[in-house]
């Protein structure tokens, strides 16, 4: 906790209290600035990420009840706007969109090919209300979809000097542990603007930080008033408990280790049986990046064009090869997903795949829950009683 | 050595539409195709297409697309007389290649459905079954829906066309139901939605307008749908209700996996 003398936060950007009205500012501001900013709405029953009009649009007095496999949107009666967690999207939906175009070609009169690669316009965002596990999960996806020796340029442009507004969690769900996963639920780098909401007898009000130069001058240009200790003290407490109110959590052990000894453990008869392949846990997970080429061509024949499109290890065309899928049991690629999620991860980008975020619970249509699972696996290779 | 000839200019491919026992929905479907009818009857001469044109012209046909199950004793000669003349040969709907909601009648007993609905059943020639066309013949690709989804459609004669394997997805609705980031209906409504285990191609059309999908493509690549159930209970239906829910047009593709747990269908685009 900072000292009522401190006028800074520790990191050395500037602080700052705003209220709604501030908040309002803050999404014109970045309009103002070119970018397009994406926040959390309420559409179709649930809270979806979405381009934001203004902060009317923002989520005000909507919570969310989560379980495994049920999600309702409820009423919350203090006005917060971002007391919720697990909605079916995640930043990768922007970042790493479901369908891009790579290249296109065209067959000439004399039959000489033009092949043109796509070249991605760059979009400006800002992504406002980045919950902490998210922020890791695209420091994750930053490392797959460019670290490497070859950076894909359509994430780059979606990606390079996009404006990330972090929302600490004062409320997780039901299905959330980030605090297993050392990702939550405060947010501690990678940000431009990190946002505390606090509601109580003072009002409701947002503590706001900077991480960067852009993130301060942005903030300085909002309407605001100098952070305060009773706001500062709401802030930190209030995430602090959240961190004590996990509605779930992993076993205490390294899930490393755990996955790679329990390939064959007979859990995964037992998941395998309720698993329906169905795939959503993938598309909504915020780190899963796997894909798949698509090519087509007009009638003529003339016209060719090559699409990467997201897919799944749950597809059983996934891991075709000549002679059929590697992977045709649907056991082998619910275990690809845990194991790669939690175990092999660390050996291919150092860093675990899971960021606690809770969304393949809350969306997986049979309520399959990869904590209960590493419970479940823990045990079985133990022995012991340890409960979820 | 001579230089090679050089090619004759090719004779457009000829396609053939065929019927069996439908609907004509998915016929309907090509000629649906408006924008794109005249750029495919330009790379294409359209030989045997009898809801377009009373003018059909014998075989043989580069691709023939056919719809309908095989329900009567006559169908069983047509069907093979339309193999033999053709290159490819394509099924299109849940009737060609599940046998449709007329497949029915296989867990029925026909003679009675005969005697209640017609007052001379001995002028009516039918089969006890009603099967898809790839259970008497060998059938090159199988389309689909009910009915199929147009871009589908062409992107199947493009495909046969160009001869390249049709990118035709076997994977579940689930998929393209995310992909188009539509709020699952079933964990967020509580509504019934049998896309988890149904084929994809339609892209999701019912969930996106906030209703559950009703397995028009029939039975997705790989399956568990006793999985499924309990969500279905929990979802407010009684066994009766699933087993209206699933036995529709698809009825025998999901009757073949409705006892079965996780694992392959066989419901792929290709035989
Ligand atoms: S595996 Fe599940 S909890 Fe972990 S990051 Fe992905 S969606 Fe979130
Ligand atoms: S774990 Fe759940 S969401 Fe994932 S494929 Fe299996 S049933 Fe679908
Ligand atoms: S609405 Fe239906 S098709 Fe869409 S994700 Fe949910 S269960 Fe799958």
């Amino acid at each position: 906790m900072t000292s009522p003398a401190e006028s800074r936060p520790r990191d050395g950007g500037i602080e700052a209290v705003l209220d709604r009205s501030g908040l309002a500012a803050l999404v014109t501001a970045l309009q103002h600035r070119g970018r397009t900013v994406i926040g959390p709405t309420v559409r179709d029953g649930a809270i979806v990420l979405d381009e934001l009009d203004s902060a009317t649009a923002l989520p005000y007095g909507w919570g969310v009840e989560l379980e495994a496999g049920t999600y309702r949107l409820v009423r919350r009666d203090d006005g917060a706007a971002f007391s919720h967690s697990a909605g079916p999207q995640s930043w990768k939906s922007f970042l790493h969109p479901e369908r891009v175009r790579q290249w296109s070609a065209d067959r000439g009169p004399g039959g000489g090919l033009t092949v043109r690669e796509e070249r991605p316009q760059a979009v400006s965002y800002a992504f406002l209300g980045v919950r902490p596990c998210d922020l890791r999960a695209i420091r994750i996806l930053d490392l797959v979809m460019a670290g490497g020796r070859y950076p894909d340029p359509a994430y780059l442009s979606r990606r390079t000097g996009a404006f990330l507004i972090a929302v600490e969690c004062t409320e997780p769900g039901a299905t959330c542990f980030c605090v297993s996963m050392g990702t939550g639920p405060a947010a501690d780098a990678g940000y431009d603007l990190a946002l505390t909401e606090v509601v109580d007898d003072d009002g409701h009000r947002f503590l706001c930080r900077s991480g960067t130069e852009e993130g301060a001058d942005v903030l300085a240009e909002l309407p605001r008033r100098a952070a305060d200790d009773a706001t500062r003290t709401a802030a930190v407490l209030g995430v602090r408990a959240a961190a004590d109110r996990m509605g779930r959590s992993m076993p205490p052990v390294d899930l490393r280790t755990l996955m790679r000894d329990t390939l064959e453990a007979e859990r995964w008869d037992d998941v395998t049986a309720r698993c329906l392949s169905c795939g959503n846990c993938t598309m909504v997970c915020p780190t899963c990046f796997c894909t798949t080429t698509e090519d087509v061509t007009d009638l003529t024949g003339d016209h060719a064009e090559r699409w990467r499109r997201w897919d799944s290890c749950y597809d059983l065309d996934f891991s075709l090869l000549h002679g059929g899928p590697v992977r045709s049991s649907p056991r082998s690629r619910y275990r690809q997903w845990l194991t790669h999620k939690l175990g092999t991860w660390h050996d291919q980008f150092d860093s675990s795949g899971c960021v606690g975020c809770g969304r393949c619970i809350v969306w997986c249509p049979t309520g399959i829950d990869l904590t209960e699972e590493a419970h479940a696996l823990h045990r079985e290779a133990s022995g012991s009683q340890d409960a979820p | 050595m001579h230089p090679p000839e050089p090619p004759a200019p090719a004779a457009r491919p000829r396609l053939g539409v065929f019927k069996f026992a439908s609907c004509d929905g998915c016929q309907l479907t090509l000629l649906d195709c408006e924008d794109e009818l005249l750029a495919l009857a330009a790379e294409v001469d359209i030989a045997h297409f009898a809801e377009a044109s009373s003018d059909a012209a014998p075989g043989p046909y580069d691709l023939a697309l056919v719809e309908g199950s095989v329900s009567t004793p006559e169908h069983l000669d047509r069907v093979r007389r339309i193999r033999a003349e053709s290159r490819h040969l394509v099924t299109i709907g849940a009737c060609a290649t599940a046998g449709g909601v007329q497949a029915l009648r296989n867990y029925a007993d026909v003679e009675e459905y005969l005697a209640t609905v017609y007052a001379h059943p001995e002028y009516i020639a039918t089969l006890a079954t009603s099967t898809p066309i790839s259970a008497h013949v060998r059938v090159d690709f199988e389309l689909r829906g009910c009915p199929i989804d147009r871009g589908q459609l062409l992107e199947v004669i493009t495909a046969f066309l160009s001869g390249r394997k049709p990118g035709i997805a076997n994977h579940s609705v689930c998929f393209a139901c995310k992909r188009r980031g539509n709020v699952c209906v079933t964990v967020a409504h509580g509504t019934p939605c049998l896309g988890p285990v149904t084929h994809a191609g339609c892209g999701a059309l019912c969930p996106t307008y906030g209703r559950g999908c009703y397995g028009c493509f029939g039975p997705a690549a790989t399956t568990n749908l006793p999985a499924l159930i309990p969500v279905l209970h929990r979802d407010g239906m009684d066994d009766e209700d699933i087993g209206r829910f699933l036995h529709t047009f698809n009825v025998a593709d999901f009757t073949a996996v409705e006892a079965r747990g996780p694992g392959v269908t066989g419901k792929e685009g290709t035989e």
